[in-house]
């Protein structure tokens, strides 16, 4: 950011030194915040926490009221009474959603390190507020602007609308018409929004340039420095003319995961929200460790889901490990010269086996309960003795 | 996800650590010890080979022959040196000049965090003195460095002497592709220090010295040199490094090819090797030379002036000339024409040293032992540890909560589902207090003492280190008493304190080895048989010996009589407690004048781990 400003004030295109990704937005902002550098960030991660807890307030409002019309319309089982919420264990999840973000050591290295990251959590923090609360203008705009910053918050279209068709009581039938007409709604307001803020950048800095600097830069993956992701050793290792091809693989990755699970959590919109933020700050390109602390600031509000969950301790050890085995491979590597990409790729690989792992327990886990619940804490095999549910 | 989700293959595996789990930990123990001292044994050890193509064979044909004027130039610095009082710098720059080199001097200056009483100095003041012999015909990219120390009293005139003739020699020749630095540094590591620091343009530790200097591109590979007599028996190599950090093997390997060409007669550790390797005897020998390695290597100490190099990724080594009792002498021709090869060697090297290994353990100078065949010998000892911290997870799991036909599921603690872990907090904070104190006080804190007590700076300190440590064994560890008012959240209290305890003391010795192989073996050895026994239930008295036995501070008392024992000059009880205040002040030093992590890490890391172990003991 600094070189894209100092370019800009030399009154060149900030986008032609080989730096500089970020959008026009991004350093406008920063022309006039430059010196608060510190509070800026500071405050946006306030910012989220504060997001972040009243989205989950009203989040849980709503979790109870359908919890309370599916006891009503009796569609539990009768056995599940330990399995039912109750608000008193509700009351605190706010709370805790806030301290999570704010305590968690990844977003303090977030902060400390002044990356932009936390502006992207910003913005989708206040997504999933205006989502929550139902405003489909303000959903739009928030998406445009995080979609906008960096390509994939595109894939929360899908869980934005199912939560907001459910919350506006339209069925998801692919044959109704105000499903259609809602939907084609939000998209033309989410589209609108996008075109604007585009224009607008383009009117900041009069030119066109920023859109290969920025989504050229995400998509095509030019830059291999190391980081915590998947990308760079892949392509450092890879033959020239195979690389388009893999750069497909990888980035049809992130997106292919989200219409198969709209299929199955279309009920659940905001657990889907919670997977596929977690499946973006794994597989994209240029992860950081401030879209990790995103998604883990929502663990709290599954924490009903810690008796289903069957690796958690495991894999948070996993996850402790790889951190704190990061800089040490690191250190190794370029400053003491005795260990090389592999050793760092390797505790990489972990990490994102961690928590693709830690994903799947709790996806794992919130279908047992939803199955527990409709069918009975105890299971019963046809010829009556004791049933366990395995996930094939 | 078969392992980790198949209930039936879960309940197999937890059935089985629940149940056989001390004498799965014990045989992990005892594999792991098996494992390290059979690594020992020599012909289970590879031999040493050259790795580096550039660096062929031994093929070079020597051709020093100034052996006396080596001699008659260490007598004219030795008058010098004494006659100056301290480094004769006049003198040097003037003999560097009139060889044709291009000479620079470098003063610099640091006041020690406390008087360092073995040495006795406190504000240091000092010059480097180095000249660069240009290569004649290449663009000055790369250098090579031949370090001498200049030391007081008679010590290493003969190796300031030798350097000059050699730089006289190396003058002469055509062939020389990269420049040489000849380096006179003075109070060794610091001198050796500022010159890195400065040569580098960093600011690591706060010597303050003189700004640019001349240089001579990026330095491939560096040599200290130590010769104090006019004639050696043998030549002794050190490769431990600042942080237990090594040189590439393929330098060691150089060395000890030229040494076997020219004749000269080369040891490790100051042993030297036994032709017979299947006796028990010759076993010994290595274990012996294997050990005082670890040991070396453990303590964070460089052995040499090389052992700030190898932090810039500048490969290199110390030679130093014995003058023993044998009856076969090498005069000063042969060890300049054995450094005369080394250097012509190093400079065919096209790049960097990375081909050969640069985590390794030597039992002896011909065989060596990589990084993968010993790193299992900790493996075995972690896997203690991950043995109990499994055998407390499960049985929180089952403590906890009574599943149904689910298999157990180990929550992670949240406050929420327990309410008594915000008993945990206290010890916590107490223990890593405690550390902190450890680390911060002594230094800050000397004034004070010295005003109060009638004790030097420097035994201020010390004393300070051992106050803190024994005060924080005494420390209250009835905390979670007053908070949950006692009985049965207690008995959970300690279970998820000692599986916390594991972890950590897991993590730490874990990223340990990987950085210093030594140091973690050692204090895996000895610490975790004591944390995986520690528990409020059981033989108090006992426990508590065990526990206090593996203390890092009784393991460096314990490791300093081990090593006057392997260097077969043993140590009674008043000298090694001596040897051990002045191990604690020189670990001190170490860490504010050079960068060494082990004071640190002891005071941050392993002492507070150690103090959660002693509030887990003295949990009732």
């Amino acid at each position: 950011v600094v070189e894209g400003l100092a370019l800009l004030d030399l009154g060149v295109s900030p986008y032609s030194g080989a730096i500089f990704h970020e959008t026009p937005l991004i350093i406008y902002l920063f022309h006039f915040l430059i010196e608060y550098a510190e509070l800026v960030f500071m405050i946006t991660d306030v910012l989220t926490a504060v997001a972040l807890y009243l989205a989950i307030q009203d989040f849980n409002k709503v979790v109870f009221k359908k919890q309370k019309l599916l006891i009503e319309l009796d569609k539990y089982a009768p056995d599940v009474a330990e399995l039912i919420r109750t608000p008193m264990e509700m009351h605190y999840i706010p709370l805790k959603v806030a301290l999570f973000y704010l305590l968690n050591p990844y977003t303090v290295m977030s902060c400390v390190a002044k990356s932009t990251c936390a502006i992207n959590n910003t913005v989708i923090a206040f997504f999933i507020l205006a989502t929550i609360k139902g405003s489909a203008f303000l959903s739009a705009v928030f998406l445009a602007l995080a979609t906008y910053q960096s390509l994939y918050p595109l894939t929360l279209f899908a869980p934005a609308l199912l939560y907001l068709l459910q919350r506006q009581f339209i069925p998801i039938k692919l044959k109704s018409k105000s499903f259609w007409l809602y939907t084609m709604q939000y998209a033309a307001l989410y589209l609108c929004s996008l075109v604007v803020i585009i224009c607008l950048s383009f009117f900041l800095l009069n030119s066109w340039d920023f859109i290969p600097s920025v989504y050229g830069f995400i998509l095509s993956v030019p830059d291999l420095t190391p980081n915590i992701g998947l990308f760079w050793y892949f392509f450092a290792e890879m033959f020239e003319h195979f690389s388009l091809f893999f750069v497909c693989v990888f980035q049809i990755n992130v997106f292919f995961y989200t219409i198969p699970l709209a299929i199955k959590l279309k009920e659940h919109p905001m657990f889907f929200m919670f997977v596929q933020i977690a499946i973006i700050s794994i597989f994209k390109s240029y992860p950081t460790v401030g879209d990790i602390a995103l998604y883990m600031a929502f663990l709290p509000v599954w924490s009903h889901l810690y008796r289903f969950l069957r690796n958690i301790f495991i894999l948070s050890c996993v996850l402790i490990v790889c951190s704190l085995l990061f800089p040490v491979l690191w250190h190794l590597w370029i400053y003491a010269g005795s260990a090389n990409s592999n050793f760092y790729y390797a505790i990489t690989l972990t990490f994102n086996i961690g928590q693709i792992l830690l994903i799947s327990d709790y996806f794992y886990a919130f279908l047992r309960r939803e199955y527990y619940l409709t069918h009975g804490l105890h299971l019963t095999r046809p010829d009556g003795t004791e049933a366990m549910l395995v996930l094939k | 996800m078969g392992l980790l989700s198949d209930p039936h293959c879960r309940r197999a595996l937890s059935r089985l650590v629940l149940r056989l789990n001390t004498p799965l930990c014990v045989l992990s123990y005892v594999a792991g010890l098996g494992w390290f001292l059979a690594l020992a044994f020599q012909p289970l050890a590879p031999r040493t080979y050259m790795s580096e193509n550039a660096m062929g064979s031994t093929m070079v044909e020597e051709q020093f022959v100034f052996g006396e004027r080596a001699l008659s130039y260490a007598r004219e610095f030795a008058g010098h040196k004494k006659k100056a009082g301290g480094m004769p710098v006049a003198w040097l720059e003037k003999t560097m000049w009139n060889l044709g080199l291009e000479v620079h001097k470098q003063p610099f200056s640091r006041t020690l965090p406390f008087p360092d009483e073995t040495r006795e100095r406190y504000m240091v003041k000092g010059t480097n003195v180095y000249g660069i012999l240009r290569a004649p015909r290449a663009a000055s990219t790369e250098a090579l460095v031949l370090s001498v120390p200049c030391s007081e009293g008679p010590h290493n005139n003969q190796a300031v002497g030798l350097m000059l003739a050699l730089a006289s020699y190396f003058r002469g020749q055509i062939y020389w592709a990269k420049d040489i630095i000849f380096l006179v540094n003075e109070h060794d590591l610091l001198g050796m220090e500022a010159w890195l620091e400065a040569y580098h343009d960093v600011n690591i530790t706060e010597v303050r010295s003189s700004g640019t200097l001349g240089r001579a591109g990026a330095i491939q590979a560096a040599i200290a040199l130590e010769l104090s007599s006019d004639v050696v028996t043998s030549f002794d190599v050190a490769v431990e490094g600042l942080n237990g950090q090594l040189p590439n093997l393929d330098l060691l390997n150089l060395f000890h090819a030229f040494c076997q060409k020219n004749g000269l007669l080369c040891t490790i550790q100051g042993k030297l090797q036994r032709s017979d390797w299947d006796s028990l005897p010759a076993y010994a020998h290595s274990l012996q030379t294997l050990l005082l390695m670890v040991l070396a290597q453990a303590s964070g100490r460089p052995r040499g002036d090389h052992g700030l190099f190898l932090r810039y990724r500048i490969e290199a080594i110390t030679l130093r000339g014995i003058n023993s009792f044998r009856q076969y002498k090498y005069d000063m021709t042969t060890v300049g024409k054995t450094l005369e090869g080394m250097f012509r060697k190093l400079n065919n090297l096209l790049e960097r040293l990375h081909q050969s290994y640069f985590f390794y353990l030597l039992p002896s100078l011909s065989r060596f032992v990589s990084i993968g065949v010993y790193m299992p010998a900790f493996g075995f000892l972690i896997l203690v540890l991950i043995l109990k911290i499994s055998f407390w997870a499960e049985r929180e799991g089952s403590v906890g909560r009574g599943e149904g036909g689910q298999g157990p599921s180990p929550p992670l603690p949240l406050p929420e589902s327990r309410p008594g872990l915000l008993a945990l907090v206290p010890p916590l904070l107490i223990c890593h207090a405690a550390g902190l104190a450890l680390y911060f006080l002594p230094v800050l804190g000397q004034r004070v003492a010295t005003q109060h007590f009638p004790v030097s700076e420097s035994e201020a300190v010390v004393l300070t280190v051992i106050a803190i440590y024994v005060a924080g064994m005494a420390l209250p560890h009835n905390t979670h008493r007053v908070l949950a008012g006692g009985g049965g959240g207690s008995d959970r209290g300690w279970m998820t304190l000692k599986l916390l305890a594991l972890l950590a003391l897991a993590l730490q010795l874990g990223c340990l080895a990987l950085l210093n192989f030594s140091l973690g073996f050692l204090l895996a050895a000895t610490m975790v048989p004591a944390a995986a026994a520690a528990a409020p239930t059981g033989p108090k008295p006992v426990l508590a010996a065990l526990l206090v036995l593996a203390t890092p501070a009784v393991t460096l008392l314990l490791a300093i009589f081990l090593q006057r024992e392997l260097l077969e000059a043993p140590a009674s009880a008043g000298e090694g407690w001596q040897l051990f205040l002045a191990a604690l002040a020189e670990g001190l030093l170490q860490h504010h004048l050079y960068g060494s992590f082990l004071c640190p890490f002891l005071a941050l890391g392993a002492y507070p781990c150690w103090l959660l172990f002693w509030n887990v003991l003295f949990w009732k």
